[in-house]
């Protein structure tokens, strides 16, 4: 576990280092993204102007997937909202890194996406702002011009599921998990985060287990 | 067509807010110490549930045991040796991708 938590170093370099294995799996999962939303007529520009703007993997999936089933914009906007909606919180705690006129906190904070946050996590609540904007500096035009090659080219690139990229997602976020555990209050947040999300999976809309989970922060609120 | 764009304009509009509440609208303040301190904890838990439903989601309202979670078992098997992240991520995907062509 030092070895993922010895993220070597501070600060928009480091964090653009750190994230460029990740870049590759996101260029896997962008290239089939592309070729999925297109699959679900949604043609080649829009899915790229969606990567553009709403960078954020799973809510896209969520949106071509309904399309793809012949759902109309209101249950793809819900999915994708819901999807979503632990930016807010999210954005909430890394807050108090970003500086600057308003224009440049809004560009920045667009590159806060999943990976980019938490490898910036530096445990007790604390962010290292800089290294999540190099990371996201990284792996935003990764997600978008991988998802143009997708739309574009279609199926040239391997099935990501045959190549077990899906799997490689949650083993990410895993070995993120592992290293905020060293501090020992996370524990119980953890466990009462996972439990909710496992809970909800069967019964809940996607993306709710993930919102409700969140939630499982309040276990710190005792001072 | 015009459902499509309308998705992709809501989608993008509702994801930029969102992603820009906190640093637009509290940037370069602090918190108060109890919110900090909750907030600390949302990191673990958001984590520990993205590994729960990327592990175990399947589609809508289902729960899919599938060659992922072996991955992922052989992914935290590699963290309990002090893997690389890098190697601990390709552990996973080699084993899934193994599993599913069997």
């Amino acid at each position: 576990m030092r070895a993922v938590a010895a993220a070597p170093g501070t600060g928009a370099r480091a964090g653009a280092r750190a994230a460029v294995p990740l870049a590759l799996a996101v260029v896997g999962f962008g290239v089939s993204f592309g070729v999925l939303a297109r699959a679900a007529g949604m043609g080649a520009v829009a899915p790229v102007v969606m990567s553009a703007t709403a960078f954020a993997g799973s809510a896209q999936f969520a949106v071509a997937s309904v399309f793809a089933a012949s759902g109309g914009a209101a249950a793809a906007i819900a999915a994708a909202v819901l999807l979503n909606a632990r930016y807010g919180p999210m954005s909430i705690a890394v807050a108090e890194g970003f500086r600057g006129p308003v224009w440049r906190r809004l560009l920045a904070s667009q590159l806060i996406v999943d990976e980019s946050w938490a490898l910036a996590a530096r445990g007790g609540g604390r962010f290292d702002v800089p290294y999540l904007l190099g990371a996201g500096l990284v792996l935003y035009p990764a997600w978008v011009l991988s998802t143009a090659v997708g739309a574009v080219a279609g199926d040239v690139v391997g099935d990501p599921e045959r190549l077990g990229l899906d799997a490689a997602f949650p083993a990410l976020f895993l070995a993120l998990l592992a290293s905020q555990l060293r501090q020992r209050r996370a524990v119980p947040a953890a466990l009462l985060g996972g439990a909710i999300a496992l809970v909800l999976l069967p019964v809940a809309p996607a993306g709710v287990p993930i919102v409700v989970a969140s939630a499982a922060c309040l276990v710190g609120w005792r001072r | 067509m015009n459902e499509v764009w309308l998705a992709v304009a809501v989608v993008g509009a509702a994801t930029v807010a969102t992603k820009a509440v906190g640093p637009v609208v509290l940037g370069g303040r602090g918190l108060p110490r109890r919110l900090a301190g909750v907030l600390a904890l949302l990191a673990p838990a958001v984590l520990a549930a993205l590994v729960v439903t990327q592990t175990l989601g399947g589609g809508e309202r289902a729960l899919l045991v599938d060659e992922r979670l072996a991955g992922v078992a052989a992914a935290a098997v590699a963290l309990w040796l002090r893997a690389p992240l890098l190697l601990v991520v390709a552990v996973a995907a080699a084993v899934t991708a193994a599993l599913r062509a069997l």
